[in-house]
């Protein structure tokens, strides 16, 4: 019995280490990480992205199958500040794999920036707090031009072969991208100083830039499943505060929400969030169109 | 304004001993000049490192207005952007490492704590198990209030070749605390090619539940499989070799030695290393909504008086599959797990009764060879984030010869039902009907906590 798995293993290694791998393998966390490294490198490497934007990526299960897929990673990109702790460490550690641990092959995207919201009290009283800030840094796109400016150095270094390659694709990148952010700006006007309830608190980045404000959460406490007497108590203050929509994410249930919506006249709108949440955020471009023309579209439509 | 400073708390210093003035002295102020000059060079040194840092920020700061200067400075600018922009740069890329106290490279801590009420219809000293023996983790639930196991573990990277981790537990038998060592390990980190390999105290990677802690168990106590053959969970001291194949669906290669102080083996008869495993797992996504995972796993033991009598060669093989279905794979917000694990268990060897039962001078020996089988089916159907329900059907198949010989084979139905309020709490209750022997059924209720505190653990699949 022994010495047949021996002969197995020894059998399989030989022949799966013939199979020399050429291109960067990534890992991105999340569509949007994979995404950004597609525009950044394009054909030069090969991603696998673990999570889909139907999944909450809080609550992801540690799958076997992600396991294989860090086995053969050169580079993990993650949101990080925790976002990922229920899973991602699990799945590092079963896959023995040591690029991927720490240093190089680790990029952290909520690392490269600043983050918001992060907590002056570290208290599991108020839900699932993460210490390092609010974790959902993809929709400003500010901080993601100078999230994709460290992912591309960070390619250049660890595929120095193609770093020419990358720096080209960057500074073509960030041309479309601030002309974008142009564009958006200017289309988002009307939404500025408006109001939103949200499921859970992942759109900070987003109201930010765009000046709108987050006047209530269906979660009371993020990661706590909202009770009917929170959301009684948010009836009154959607209702009253010319609220533009309650907002979700693509992956959560929409029966708060349409619940809210129901009891408040203000209509409930599902965003995409991450890049594959609809039919027209098929990269991070068509993500922030979507978005805010999902939320535009509300403006035009006549508000209770 | 610093060095002044410096200066003057310097002479401050000197100012006693210059009373008592002899040669000593005159060396110490000696000393003492050379440490203020060692003292000023290095405040010019952090000098130096602030205007670095300020030189860095003020990078920042440029490359920032850069890429302000490509937008429409006509759109909004005065509104959001200006604010947005500083905040990015209010501070360098990367957040700088907490402050170098003594407690920055502390292990990650979690506490895991577990309490029970638990009521069997049956007096547990009539409790008997046709077929197999009782003992260490083995048989009904404590009755009434207990902790069960709570356990507190400490974890972290040793250094970038290993890791460690620690995890006590506390328990409460018969009335006495028990502060025990489950795991007690270190892993390595750094091998190329998926290779790992393990040392210390830790729990057999055999079968799918044996390294799970039993706190990630989705009911209140182990198989009746587990508790027959391995005691409820087999660890033990020993080293283990782990290799990860690089292929598209995982496929994980491992062997153990272990000490063999614990049940199925027992005794030290066998200098120190008398079991030894080796399994396979494999696992793979089927779609975007199920999972699964499956082993093969086998345990070989030299056992010299166990707990249940034997002396010989044992050898246990196990058989375990998963297989997890969730729409989109969002398993917390709904959906079902359905596992079974199979066990056959060989011995070839002697039965010694226990000292207690021996009566009078002869031991009373005899051989034992023979086979037992064990097995169990569950199905967790997550309704929500914060129900969730489950039934597992339990067996065991006696050896109709030996020892234990028994023309009946045990059995039990469970169901349970659990309300996570969070992710580290959960509430339980569990209703059993354990047919241990052909003459009791013994009707077992319990009603536990579990919580974790502390560091944020991630659960394997």
């Amino acid at each position: 019995m022994n010495k047949f798995l021996i002969a197995a293993v020894l059998a399989t290694a030989g022949a799966l280490s013939t199979q020399a791998q050429a291109k960067l393998q990534v890992f991105a966390c999340e569509p949007e990480w994979g995404s950004l490294v597609q525009e950044l490198a394009g054909d030069k490497i090969d991603v696998d992205v673990a999570t889909s934007a139907l999944q909450d990526v809080h609550q992801i299960e540690a799958k076997p199958s992600l396991i294989a897929k860090l086995r053969r990673a050169d580079l993990t990109v993650c949101d990080g500040a925790e976002l990922e702790v229920g899973w991602l460490p699990m799945l590092i550690q079963q896959s023995g794999n040591q690029k991927i641990a720490s240093g190089a092959g680790s990029f952290m995207a909520a690392s490269q920036i600043v983050t918001l919201e992060k907590p002056t009290q570290l208290d599991r009283a108020n839900g699932d707090v993460h210490p390092e800030g609010n974790p959902h840094v993809q929709m400003d796109p500010y901080r993601m031009l100078t999230i994709a400016k460290a992912l591309d150095a960070r390619l250049a270094q660890l595929d120095p072969a193609n770093a020419a390659a990358y720096q080209q694709r960057f500074a073509d990148f960030s041309t479309r991208w601030n002309a974008a952010i142009k564009r958006w700006t200017a289309k988002a006007a009307p939404l500025k100083g408006r109001n939103i309830v949200v499921h859970h608190n992942s759109w900070i980045y987003l109201t930010t830039w765009l000046g709108m404000h987050e006047i209530g959460s269906l979660e009371p406490k993020p990661g706590v499943p909202p009770t009917s007497a929170h959301l009684a108590s948010l009836i009154d203050i959607t209702k009253s505060s010319h609220t533009l929509a309650i907002v979700r994410a693509a992956y959560q249930d929409p029966k708060a929400s349409n619940w809210l919506s129901e009891h408040s006249g203000v209509t409930a709108v599902s965003l995409p969030f991450t890049v594959g949440g609809d039919a027209q955020s098929k990269d991070l471009f068509g993500l922030y169109d979507s978005t805010i023309d999902k939320l535009l579209a509300l403006t035009k439509s006549p508000s209770p | 304004m610093r060095r002044s400073l410096l200066t003057v708390c310097v002479m401050f210093a000197l100012a006693a001993p210059v009373f008592a003035a002899t040669p000593p002295t005159q060396k110490k102020i000696q000393q003492l000049e050379a440490r203020i000059k060692a003292l000023e060079a290095n405040a010019a040194a952090m000098q130096k490192q602030t205007a670095d840092a300020l030189a860095a920020l003020q990078a920042t700061r440029a490359e920032v207005e850069q890429i302000k200067a490509h937008q429409d400075t006509a759109i909004a600018a005065a509104q959001t952007a200006p604010a947005e922009s500083a905040a990015i740069a209010a501070a360098p890329p990367q957040t700088a490492p907490a402050g170098a106290n003594g407690n920055a490279f502390n292990p990650a801590m979690s506490v895991v704590l577990n309490g029970a009420y638990a009521h069997g219809s049956l007096d547990p000293d009539r409790y008997y198990r046709a077929g197999f023996a009782l003992g260490g983790g083995s048989g009904p639930p404590a009755q009434g209030l207990s902790i069960a196991e709570s356990e507190v573990a400490l974890s972290a990277n040793i250094d970038e070749k290993f890791y460690g981790q620690l995890i006590l537990t506390a328990q409460n038998d018969k009335s006495q605390d028990h502060i025990g060592v489950e795991n007690a390990f270190i892993e390595t980190t750094a091998l190329p090619n998926g290779f790992g390999v393990r040392a210390g105290r830790f729990f057999s990677d055999i079968g799918y539940l044996n390294s799970h802690h039993a706190h990630t168990d989705n009911f209140y106590d182990r198989p009746l499989a587990y508790q027959a053959f391995l005691g409820s969970q087999y660890g033990d001291d020993g080293v283990q070799l782990r290799w990860l194949a690089p292929t598209p669906i995982f496929l994980e290669f491992g062997a153990e030695a272990f000490a063999g102080n614990n049940f199925p083996s027992g005794g030290a008869a066998h200098s120190g290393v008398g079991v030894y495993t080796g399994f396979v797992h494999a696992g793979g996504d089927i779609g975007d909504d199920t999972s699964w995972l499956a082993g093969l796993s086998t345990l070989h033991s030299k056992a010299k008086g166990a707990e249940d009598g034997f002396s010989g060669d044992s050898k246990l093989y196990l058989a375990d599959g998963t297989l997890k279905w969730a729409p989109n794979g969002n398993l917390k917000d709904g959906g079902v797990t359905l596992r079974g694990e199979y066990f056959v268990d060989d011995r070839n060897g002697l039965y010694t009764a226990p000292a207690e039962l021996q009566l009078g001078q002869s031991a009373f020996d005899q051989t034992w060879n023979g086979q037992r089988r064990g097995g169990y089916l569950e199905a967790v159907y997550r309704i929500n984030r914060t129900w969730e329900a489950g039934y597992r059907y339990d067996k065991l198949w006696a050896d109709r010869t030996g020892p234990y010989a028994s023309e009946f084979d045990p059995s039990r139905n469970s169901v349970e039902l659990s309300w996570l309020n969070s992710e580290f709490s959960l509430l339980r209750l569990q209703f059993s009907r354990d047919v241990p022997n052909p003459f009791n059924v013994d009707n077992i209720l319990t009603l536990q906590y579990q919580v974790a505190l502390g560091a944020h653990g991630a659960h394997a699949f």
